[in-house]
C-alpha cells in the first residue's frame, strides 16, 4: 500500500505547479501472484501522437534494472530527472500500489493515454503492460493488465 | 594481530558466514542441473533459423532469450494470454515451463539479502567482506603456522579441532576468497557504484516504416549463432515505428522490421565484461562445474565455524586470570610469557602463584610488553617461550627480540628462560633457543641455562621448578595441571613381571575399562576413545602431579595396558609395580595424535628400548591389515626383559609384525639398538626411501643415539631425519 502526498509529485511536468485547475487522482495498481519477486513498475503518460509526455510514478529503486521497462527506457533514455522525487520500492506479487496525484485538468479527454511498463527478475519484460486513456468516462473502471498486472484504475 | 584480525570477524560474522555459506552451497547445484537438462543448440545453428522455427510453432512470439546453461526460453502472447516455455531448439517446441524455481528464488533471496531488502543485501556483503577479511588472514596464519608458503600442504600436529580447521581451510580458502571478492564486486554494482551500466544504443529516430520482413531475410540474425545469443525482441504487431532488438555475447543493436537492415549497434563495455564474468564466477552460471567446485569449498565454512569456535573456547580456557599481579614498577621478579594457544599462561599462572605465595612479588606480562626500563626494583627476569610453528616467536612474543636487540645493554637482573615446546617437531624450543642466545649474547647474566618444557609435561616442569628455588633461595614447588582433566577409575585385571635379574624390575600392568557413559562414548571423550600411543596421566596418591605413561593397547582391544618400570624412589612407579590384580588407579586419558602410525599402507619401521616397546608392541597388536611393519627392539637379557616375547612369534605367524630384530646389551659383547640398526643398513636405507615411516620410542638418550645412527645410514641417499620429520615420516615419544 503506497499513498503520497501530492507534493512530492510536484515536480513533473503533469501536475502543473500552483495552477488551480489540477484534482487529487488515485492510481491503483494490483498486481497477480505470478511467483516471482517484486516487479519494477513505471508508470507514465503519453499524448495523442504517441509522445512521450512525462512519468508518474517509478516503483523500484535501482536504476540499473530501468533499461528492462523497455517502452519507458527508449523514451527517456534512463534519465534520472524525469522520476526525480516520484520513486518508491518494488511492488511484490499479489500486493497493490495505491498512489494519489495531483493531475492537471488538462490531462482528461485530451487523448492523452496512461502506460504501465513492468519488469520482474527471470522472468519476461512487459513493455505496456497497461494502456488506458485518461478520460472522465475511464475513471473508475478497472483494467486488466498483459501479464503481471490484475487490476489497474484510477479514480478522482 | 594477525589472529585478531581472523578471531574476532570470524566470532562475529560466523551465523552470517554459515547462512551465506550453506544457501551458497545450495545454490552452486542449480546452473549444474540447469545445464544438464537444458536441451542444446545444435552447432552452427543460427538465430533466424531458431526464431523461425519458434515463431513457426507460437505466432506471438515477443522474445526469446537463451540463458549463460544455453537453456532457451520463449515468451509469446496467444489469443490475449500469455504463454512462456523452455524450447528445444530442433523443434522449436516448448519442452518445460519457464517459471522460475520457487527453491532456488526463495535460496538467492535468502543468499543475498535475508528477505530483508536493501538493509538485508548490505548485512549478507559485510558477511562476505568478513569472508574475505578472513580468508586473507587465515591465509597468512596457515603460512606462518606451516612455516611458510612453499609448506602449505604440510602434515598438520597438534589438536584435533586445530587441525581439522586447517586441514579444510587450506584447500577451502581459494574457493572462500574468489567467492567473497565476488560478491563484493556484485554488490557494489548492484548499488551502483561501479561504471559498469550496460551501454544501450539510442533508439533509432527513423524505421523503413514497413513490416514483415521474413526472419529468414535479416541477414544479421543469419549470421548470428545461437551460442552468442542473449535476447532477441520482437516488434510490436501492428506498430510500424518498432524494431527487432538483438542482444548477444558482443552488444546490443535494433534491426528494422521492414528491411532487416541493422539500425543501431552498441559494443559491450570494458566494465560490462568484467562485470558479466565476476557473475559467472560467483554464481556459477555458465561455469557449471566451477560453480559446483566453490558449493562443495563453501561447506567447509560450518565446519570450520565449529572448529574455529572450539579453537578459540580452548585457548580462552587455558589462559587463566592471574589474581594479585604486581605492578611492573615494584615486583622483584617479572615473569614474560610467549604464548600462541594460551597453554603457557597456566604455567605462568601456576609459577606466580607459588613465587607469591613463597613472599615473592611478582608481575607477569606478555613477552611482546617487555620493557625494562620499567622494571626499577626487578632482581630477576624469567622468561616462558612456546614456539610457533618452524621457529616463529609465538603471539604474545611478537617483537621481543627486536625490542631486545635494540636495547643499549642488557638489563642487571638476571635471566632464566624456559622453552616449552614439542619434541616431535624438529624447530624443539627454537624460539626460546632463539631467545637463549640473543640474551647471552647481549652480556645478560644468567640466573638459570636454558632448560624445556617437552609436551606441557608437569614433571619437566617441577624439576625446574626446585632448580629455580634453588637459585632463589626458596623452597618452590611447582604442583602444575594443564588443564583439570576428568579422572576415571581404572582396576588392574593382570601383571606380568619381567627383568628383576638385570636391575630393572618392570612390570606390564593390564587394567579394565573404565564403564563409560553415553554420552562419553558418543563424544569420545576420555577412555571411551583411545589408541596405542596416546597418553595414560596416572595421578599417584601424595602428589598432585599426574605422571604421564606411553599406552600399549587400543580401545578395541578390550583394556588399558602400560609398561612401567620401577625407578629408584619413583613415587607413582613405586605404587604401580606395587599394585595387585584388583587394585585401582585413578588416571585420565591425554591423546598423543602425533605418535600415530597412521592408515598409510606404507612399510613401518619401529626403534624402541626398554619400556619402550609398550606403544609400538600396541601398534604391532593392532596392525590387523597386515602393513608391513620392521621391530627393532633393545633389552639387557632375553631371558629377563623380553617384553611381549610371548607374543611376538604369534604375532609374525599373523603376519602383524614382518621382522623382529633384537639387539641384547648384557653379555659377551653388549649389543645396541643402534648396532642393531646399523647391521640393517641397506635394508633401511631401501625402505626408508621407498615410503616408509620411522616410529622411535625410549628415553632421551636412546632417542638421540638412533638419530646419529639413522642420519649415517641415510647419508647416501641425501635424507636426512631432519627432513624426514618435516615430512612427518619420523616420529619419536621420548621421555
Amino acid at each position: 500500500m503506497k499513498s503520497l502526498l501530492a507534493a512530492l509529485a510536484l515536480t513533473t511536468a503533469l501536475t502543473i505547479p500552483g495552477i488551480a485547475t489540477a484534482r487529487p487522482v488515485a492510481l491503483t495498481t494490483t498486481l497477480n501472484n505470478y511467483g516471482g519477486d517484486g516487479a519494477y513498475l513505471a508508470l507514465y503518460v503519453t499524448d495523442a501522437d504517441g509522445a512521450y509526455a512525462g512519468s508518474l510514478w517509478m516503483a523500484g529503486g535501482k536504476s540499473k534494472y530501468y533499461e528492462h521497462l523497455t517502452d519507458w527506457y527508449r523514451a527517456t533514455g534512463g534519465d534520472p530527472a524525469q522520476i526525480n522525487g516520484i520513486t518508491g520500492a518494488s511492488v511484490g506479487a499479489g500486493r497493490t500500489l495505491e498512489i494519489t496525484l495531483d493531475l492537471a485538468d488538462a490531462l482528461f479527454d485530451a487523448g492523452y493515454t496512461l502506460h504501465i511498463d513492468a519488469a520482474v527478475e527471470n522472468m519476461r519484460d512487459s513493455p505496456n503492460e497497461v494502456a488506458v486513456p485518461l478520460t472522465s468516462e475511464g475513471a473508475d473502471n478497472p483494467v486488466g493488465g498483459r501479464r503481471y498486472v490484475a487490476s489497474f484504475g484510477y479514480s478522482m | 594481530m594477525i589472529r585478531a584480525f581472523h578471531r574476532w570477524p570470524g566470532l562475529f560474522a560466523l551465523v552470517l558466514v554459515t547462512v551465506l555459506a550453506l544457501s551458497g552451497a545450495a545454490l552452486s547445484v542449480f546452473p549444474a542441473a540447469e545445464r544438464l537438462g537444458a536441451p542444446q543448440a545444435e552447432k552452427g545453428l543460427s538465430v533466424a533459423e531458431l526464431a523461425t522455427r519458434i515463431q513457426a510453432a507460437y505466432p506471438g512470439v515477443e522474445q526469446i532469450r537463451r540463458g549463460p546453461s544455453g537453456r532457451i526460453t520463449a515468451y509469446w502472447f496467444d489469443g490475449g494470454a500469455p504463454g512462456s516455455a523452455v524450447i528445444d531448439p530442433t523443434t522449436g517446441q516448448g519442452v518445460a515451463s519457464a517459471d522460475p524455481n520457487q527453491i532456488e528464488r526463495w535460496l538467492t533471496n535468502l543468499h543475498r539479502s535475508l528477505f530483508l531488502g536493501d538493509g538485508g543485501r548490505i548485512a549478507m556483503a559485510a558477511g562476505a567482506a568478513a569472508m574475505l577479511v578472513l580468508s586473507l588472514s587465515g591465509t597468512a596464519l596457515v603460512a606462518r603456522r606451516a612455516g611458510g608458503w612453499r609448506h602449505w600442504f604440510t602434515r598438520l600436529r597438534g589438536p584435533l579441532s586445530g587441525r581439522l580447521h586447517v586441514e579444510i581451510a587450506r584447500i577451502a580458502v581459494f574457493g572462500l576468497f574468489l567467492s567473497s571478492a565476488t560478491a563484493l564486486w556484485m554488490t557494489a554494482s548492484t548499488f551502483d557504484l561501479l561504471p559498469d551500466r550496460g551501454a544501450t544504443p539510442a533508439f533509432p529516430t527513423a524505421v523503413s516504416g514497413e513490416m514483415g520482413v521474413a526472419l529468414a531475410n535479416l541477414a544479421v540474425l543469419g549470421d548470428t549463432p545461437v551460442a552468442e545469443l542473449r535476447e532477441l525482441n520482437f516488434p510490436y504487431p501492428g506498430d510500424a515505428t518498432d524494431v527487432f532488438t538483438l542482444k548477444t555475447d558482443q552488444g546490443t543493436g535494433y534491426l528494422d522490421q521492414g528491411t532487416g537492415a541493422l539500425l543501431n549497434w552498441s559494443d559491450l563495455t570494458g566494465w560490462e565484461r568484467v562485470s558479466e564474468t565476476i557473475y559467472m564466477l560467483h554464481t556459477g552460471q555458465g561455469a557449471a562445474t566451477l560453480g559446483l567446485v566453490l558449493g562443495i569449498m563453501a561447506l567447509g565454512v560450518p565446519a570450520m565455524g565449529a572448529t574455529g569456535v572450539l579453537v578459540w573456547l580452548a585457548a580462552r580456557r587455558g589462559r587463566p586470570r592471574i589474581r594479585g599481579n604486581q605492578p611492573a614498577g615494584q615486583a622483584e621478579t617479572i615473569l614474560l610469557v610467549g604464548s600462541e594457544g594460551g597453554s603457557t599462561w597456566g604455567f605462568a599462572a601456576t609459577l606466580h602463584a607459588a613465587l607469591t605465595d613463597a613472599g615473592q612479588s611478582v608481575h607477569v606480562a606478555p613477552m611482546s610488553g617487555f620493557a625494562p626500563a620499567r622494571y626499577a626494583r626487578a632482581k630477576q627476569i624469567i622468561v616462558l617461550a612456546a614456539t610457533y610453528g618452524d621457529g616463529a616467536a609465538p603471539a604474545s612474543a611478537k617483537g621481543f627480540l627486536d625490542r631486545l636487540s635494540a636495547l643499549d645493554r642488557a638489563p642487571s637482573s638476571a635471566i632464566a628462560v624456559l622453552g616449552f615446546g614439542d619434541r616431535s617437531f624438529s624447530a624443539y624450543c627454537a624460539f626460546a633457543r632463539d631467545v637463549a642466545a640473543a640474551a647471552k649474547a647481549k652480556g645478560w647474566p644468567e640466573l638459570l641455562p636454558l632448560d624445556t618444557i617437552d609436551r606441557q609435561s608437569p614433571q619437566d616442569f617441577a624439576r625446574w621448578g626446585r632448580a629455580l628455588g634453588e637459585a632463589l633461595g626458596i623452597d618452590l614447588e611447582l604442583a602444575h595441571q594443564p588443564v583439570l582433566p576428568t579422572t576415571e577409575t581404572l582396576t588392574l585385571i593382570s601383571r606380568r613381571d619381567y627383568g628383576a635379574e638385570v636391575q630393572a624390575p618392570t612390570a606390564i600392568l593390564r587394567f579394565t575399562l573404565p564403564r563409560a557413559t553415553i554420552w562419553r562414548r558418543l563424544t569420545g571423550a576420555g577412555f571411551s576413545r583411545f589408541a596405542a600411543g596416546d597418553l595414560i596421566g596416572i595421578m599417584p596418591e601424595g602428589s598432585p602431579v599426574p605422571r604421564l605413561y606411553s599406552l600399549a593397547s587400543a580401545r578395541r582391544d578390550g583394556f588399558v595396558e602400560i609398561v612401567v618400570r620401577k625407578h629408584p624412589g619413583g613415587l607413582c612407579s613405586g605404587q604401580l609395580t606395587t599394585l595387585v590384580p584388583g587394585d585401582t588407579v585413578t588416571a585420565f586419558l591425554r591423546r598423543n595424535p602425533g605418535f600415530q602410525p597412521g592408515r598409510s599402507r606404507a612399510p613401518l619401521i619401529l626403534i624402541g628400548a626398554g619400556t619402550g616397546i609398550g606403544p609400538l608392541a600396541g601398534f604391532v597388536r593392532g596392525n590387523a591389515q597386515r602393513r608391513p611393519i620392521h621391530l627393532y627392539f633393545g633389552m639387557r637379557h632375553p631371558d629377563s626383559d623380553f617384553f611381549y616375547g610371548e607374543e611376538m612369534p604369534a604375532w609374525q605367524e599373523e603376519g602383524r609384525l614382518a621382522r623382529l630384530v633384537t639387539a641384547v646389551s648384557r653379555g659377551a659383547r653388549p649389543h645396541y639398538v643402534q648396532d642393531a640398526l646399523r647391521g640393517d643398513t641397506a635394508e633401511l636405507a631401501r625402505l626408508i626411501r621407498d615410503g616408509a615411516r620411522v616410529m622411535v620410542c625410549g628415553g632421551r638418550g636412546m632417542a638421540a643415539g638412533v638419530a646419529d645412527t639413522l642420519a649415517e645410514i641415510l647419508a647416501p641417499t641425501g635424507l636426512t631425519p631432519a627432513v624426514l620429520k618435516a615430512e612427518g615420516r619420523y616420529v619419536e615419544d621420548v621421555y
